[in-house]
């Protein structure tokens, strides 16, 4: 139990600060810039009590909002995130999050990318509509969360990879 | 009480994620609001702190640009200087309207559409909101919210950001907004269908919002076309900074401003 707090606080810790410090310096492509710290949420042990789960997806949003000046926007996105997770394990995994023996390390390719896939193009949509927060600019909150989500995506299934080795 | 006690245990879950949701909401629709100051922002000593000493390390980067930049500045003032001592060196100018204060960016950002920049002068050094924040170069953006050591820059590349802005030529004024695209590029409106100006003509700060002194250069006009209704102009209008690479600035306060807010409110 507290191998799995303290592997948590260090996780929180380094993307947090892998998230402001290097993924915010980066400019691919002129603008893009991904947002790491959605990994926190994705691979967060499954099966664990949910409302701590909740909270610390809430805390990790707002910490990023007050690095980047975006008031609340990270926040609701992370906690919206965190709270349709079930709904796409199920999904992507099907019988093995039913018996909760998920190991992000160890699972299958093609299911960690729908996975990951949809939870942060979801994040992404949420995200930027709530940063530009106006309708009229519905074709830059679209194309821009669609460009940084593919960015985000293979960062994080990179990351994830190179944890999961570490692990195994 | 016990049923109710149940429903909430029941649903602790989608309640809490309401919660949640509903605070994280409210924080970011007081970020959108202007005028309501915020709990959380980068000008705060903790994230403040931490972005100074990354800023500390990255500065030596690009420190030979930074001082090329920095004498070029000082060589403007001292050719100025020398071609102007004839004129005033006798009577030292004593009443400045215009205090400036020299700070270095400890933050930048010019990609989300909301941009900030943290600088690291605040309350101590006598910063204020509704400073207006400048390089040699250019118009950056105005103080929206300060700590003891930080202060908080709305850039002009925040689509919440207003500026009077004119024409150099002709001092039509409008408004200088920014449409959350081109990093480069920001917008100026309302300038009149009659009024005449070309491609490459320089727009400057109007004087008319007391946090900008005239005449401050802001860019020159790339392209222009006419609105909807086909009264009003909207220019694109290339900045003179680089917003990407920003590191020193300088605060404008304007030593006037008490007097002129007394005036404005007993007009009203």
């Amino acid at each position: 139990m507290n191998n799995l707090l303290f592997s948590n606080i260090g996780r929180f810790l380094g993307l947090v600060l892998v998230q402001v410090l290097i993924c915010n310096q980066m400019d691919f492509l002129g603008h893009l810039n991904p947002f790491i710290y959605v990994l926190f949420i994705l691979i967060y042990p499954v099966g664990t009590n949910r409302l701590q789960f909740l909270f610390w997806c809430f805390i990790i949003g707002i910490i990023i909002d007050h690095f980047l000046d975006t008031g609340g926007a990270h926040a609701a996105a992370s906690v919206t995130m965190a709270y349709i997770r079930p709904f796409f394990l199920k999904f992507a995994f099907g019988a093995a999050y039913e018996y909760q023996a998920i190991k992000f390390g160890q699972a299958e390719f093609f299911p960690r990318l729908t996975y990951f896939g949809f939870l942060i193009v979801i994040h992404h949509l949420l995200l930027f509509s709530l940063l530009f927060f106006d309708i009229d600019k519905l074709d830059l909150i679209i194309s821009n969360a669609l460009s940084s989500s593919a960015f985000t995506l293979f960062l994080a299934l990179l990351l994830s990879g190179l944890f999961s080795t570490k692990e195994s | 009480m016990q049923q109710l006690l149940n429903f909430f245990f029941k649903n602790r879950h989608p309640l809490l994620f309401l919660v949640l949701f509903g605070v994280s909401l409210v924080l970011t629709i007081r970020s959108h609001d202007y005028h309501r100051s915020q709990i959380l922002s980068s000008a705060n000593q903790i994230t403040g702190g931490i972005h100074e000493l990354f800023s500390g390390i990255g500065s030596y980067f690009d420190l030979k640009e930074q001082n090329a930049m920095l004498l070029d500045e000082n060589n403007r003032l001292k050719q100025m200087e020398f071609n102007t001592l004839g004129i005033n060196s006798s009577s030292e100018i004593t009443n400045y309207q215009y205090k400036l204060t020299p700070a270095t960016v400890v933050k930048n950002s010019y990609k989300s559409p909301q941009n900030y920049l943290t600088i690291n002068k605040g309350h101590r050094d006598f910063i204020k909101e509704e400073f207006g924040v400048i390089t040699s170069k250019g118009l950056v953006g105005v103080v929206d919210k300060t700590s003891n050591k930080y202060a908080r820059v709305v850039s002009v590349l925040n689509t919440k950001s207003k500026i009077n802005a004119k024409l150099k030529q002709s001092n039509h004024f409008g408004t200088l907004e920014w449409n959350g695209k081109n990093s480069n590029m920001v917008q100026l409106y309302d300038i009149q269908d009659m009024v005449n100006f070309s491609v490459g003509d320089t727009i400057v700060t109007s004087g008319y919002s007391m946090i900008f002194p005239e005449n401050i250069p802001i860019g020159t006009i790339a392209s222009f076309q006419l609105n909807e209704t086909k009264d009003l102009y909207i220019i694109d209008v290339k900045l003179f900074n680089d917003m990407s690479n920003l590191r020193h600035v300088h605060v404008i306060e304007n030593l006037d401003l008490n007097e002129l807010d007394t005036l404005n409110s007993t007009n009203e």
